[in-house]
């Protein structure tokens, strides 16, 4: 599902943010990337999100190579990804079913289907009771809930979340957590970048380790002291 | 989820075509972006008395200027000539002249103006009165004003000016024609100046209204960011403000027409009273209906090509970060 090959981001102050990075998720998979803050980790999620480009090096999602999708194409290839992030970035002048109807929107689907859609997805994270209430009405937790239902709205086979329980306590973090478990086992491929090792070694899942912008040698070295 | 699932059983989605898709989508980003600008009624309303006055003002200047020339337009036909008498015309003469003229069936009337009287009224007005006392004898003519009857065509005129200029005491017989030329030519001119002046108040209306939009997309950048993350094309990010424009210049021309018909309203009991002292019935001439939509159409043309000007500008600008 994603490939990268050689993959370096320069930025224009000269340092690297990836250096040589090669890596690959599978169909199907679910995978979590940690490393420190300014290991490269959300840089990785930009490139697959094409908010930004590889300096040199190749990133291909879904048999697309990403340096060849022209400027025009963009909005077209992030509507085959779902996408999480550590702020919600929800629209707060509008009611939650609005904000996860969004994508519907704007891939033009009609009124009658995207308001179907919608419940179903709010339905799969607990929140098909809040659709009419405003985001700023809701806890933390349900916030990052009604992200992750615009994310999964319109069906995308790759979803990507950066630091989706960053601002959450254990418990919350748990249960979105359960919720992208939920969605894997449909078949969706997650790629998320976290640091709560404890979290992730809970949940079984295979782990990509950066650090200083390419894959750690020994990531034993980054174990949870309480494991 | 059962619910959900039982729901789709009972009313399976009946897929709706493309089209009514897209216009069922831009009604509701047109009453969507109508809504916002509903929510800052007083500054929106600031933009659309903006966009009136600068519409109103050469739409009024262009009413005037064509109330003009349809009142001189009726002036042309009203022409009076001055026949200057030979200066050794006896003044009984010129009189018995004037009354055979009146007699004439395309002549209203005959005015009769001396020379002594000519001399005089000239003393009085110009301000040479010293100077004119210095004269031995005076050198004005005896004069007769006549005035064409209505019934006159442009060819009878010319017949009447051609047989006052053959009468053996006749000098040279003046047409006060040149005036009414001159005023035409000005009316011209006010004429092109609107033109032009339109044409930079056209350009103030879209520099106002892209400002404006201006504005609102820097207060939605946020928006407009998270809406392109997930997907959004520059198109669908722009259309909600490309309404906006929309409205402000449908409604400002609307106030435009408003802002006119009121002027009208407010003259129209000025103009009759003026009227009624020429006995004449002058009305105003209104705003055709073609010159009403006129308005409104360019109203929504600079509102449309200024909100179009500056999304065009800065949508490719904002890019998540």
């Amino acid at each position: 599902m994603i490939q990268l090959e050689n993959a370096t981001k320069r930025f224009p102050g000269g340092q690297e943010a990836l250096s040589g990075l090669s890596l690959s998720v599978d169909k199907g998979e679910m995978v979590f990337v940690t490393g420190h803050s300014g290991a490269g980790k959300s840089t990785l999620l930009r490139l697959i999100a094409l908010i930004e480009r590889p300096t040199s090096g190749q990133v291909i999602v879904d048999g697309q190579n990403t340096s060849r999708v022209k400027r025009r194409k963009i909005p077209a290839y992030r509507r085959q990804i779902g996408m999480v992030f550590q702020d919600h970035k929800l629209l707060y002048d509008r009611p939650v079913a609005d904000n996860v109807a969004l994508p519907l929107i704007i891939a033009g689907v009609g009124h009658r289907e995207a308001s179907r859609k919608v419940r179903a997805a709010l339905d799969q994270v607990g929140l098909l009771h809040k659709e009419k209430q405003r985001p700023e009405t809701l806890s933390a937790g349900e916030q990052q809930r009604v992200g992750i239902a615009r994310a999964i709205v319109s069906r995308p086979k790759l979803l990507i979340a950066d630091e989706p329980t960053g601002n959450l306590d254990p418990d919350l973090s748990l249960e979105v957590m359960r919720i992208f478990r939920r969605f894997n086992e449909v078949g969706v491929t997650l790629l998320i970048a976290s640091h709560d090792i404890s979290l992730i070694d809970r949940l079984g899942c295979r782990r990509i380790a950066l650090a200083d912008g390419r894959l750690q040698q020994d990531p034993e070295e980054e174990v949870d002291p309480w494991l | 989820m059962a619910v959900t699932r039982n729901a789709d059983a009972v009313a399976p989605v009946r897929a709706s075509s493309p089209l009514s898709i897209w216009f069922s989508r831009h009604v509701s980003i047109s009453i969507g972006s109508l809504g916002r600008l509903s929510r800052h009624p007083f500054s929106s309303l600031m933009i659309v008395l903006v966009i009136a006055v600068t519409l109103a003002l050469p739409a009024a200047i262009n009413l005037i200027v064509k109330n003009a020339r349809s009142i001189s337009g009726s002036w042309d036909n009203a022409l009076d000539f001055s026949v200057f008498l030979t200066q050794d015309t006896p003044e009984d003469d010129a009189q018995a002249l004037g009354r055979l003229i009146e007699q004439r069936a395309d002549v209203d009337s005959v005015l009769f103006i001396s020379a002594s009287q000519a001399l005089g009224d000239f003393k009085e007005h110009s301000g040479f009165g010293a100077a004119l006392d210095q004269l031995p004898d005076n050198p004005l003519p005896h004069t007769l004003v006549v005035r064409p009857g209505a019934g006159n065509t442009s060819a009878s005129m010319i017949l009447l000016h051609e047989e006052l200029g053959n009468l053996p005491e006749t000098e040279h017989v003046q047409v006060d024609t040149e005036w009414v030329q001159r005023f035409h030519a000005i009316l011209d001119i006010v004429r092109q100046a609107i033109a032009i002046g339109a044409a930079l108040l056209g350009i103030a209306i879209v520099v106002i209204i892209g400002n404006t939009i201006r504005l609102d997309i820097e207060n939605r950048r946020n928006e407009i960011e998270v809406t392109k993350l997930i997907g959004a094309s520059n198109a669908f990010v722009r259309r909600p403000f490309l309404w906006t424009g929309f409205w402000y210049g449908l409604f400002g021309g609307l106030m435009a027409l408003a802002l006119v018909y009121y002027g009208l309203f407010l003259l129209q009991g000025p103009v009759a009273r003026l009227a009624g002292l020429y006995q004449s019935n002058i009305a105003i001439a209104t705003m055709s209906f073609q010159e009403a939509a006129a308005i409104i159409g360019i109203g929504v043309f600079l509102g449309l090509f200024g909100s179009w000007f500056t999304t065009a500008r800065h949508m490719r600008r904002i890019e998540p970060r």
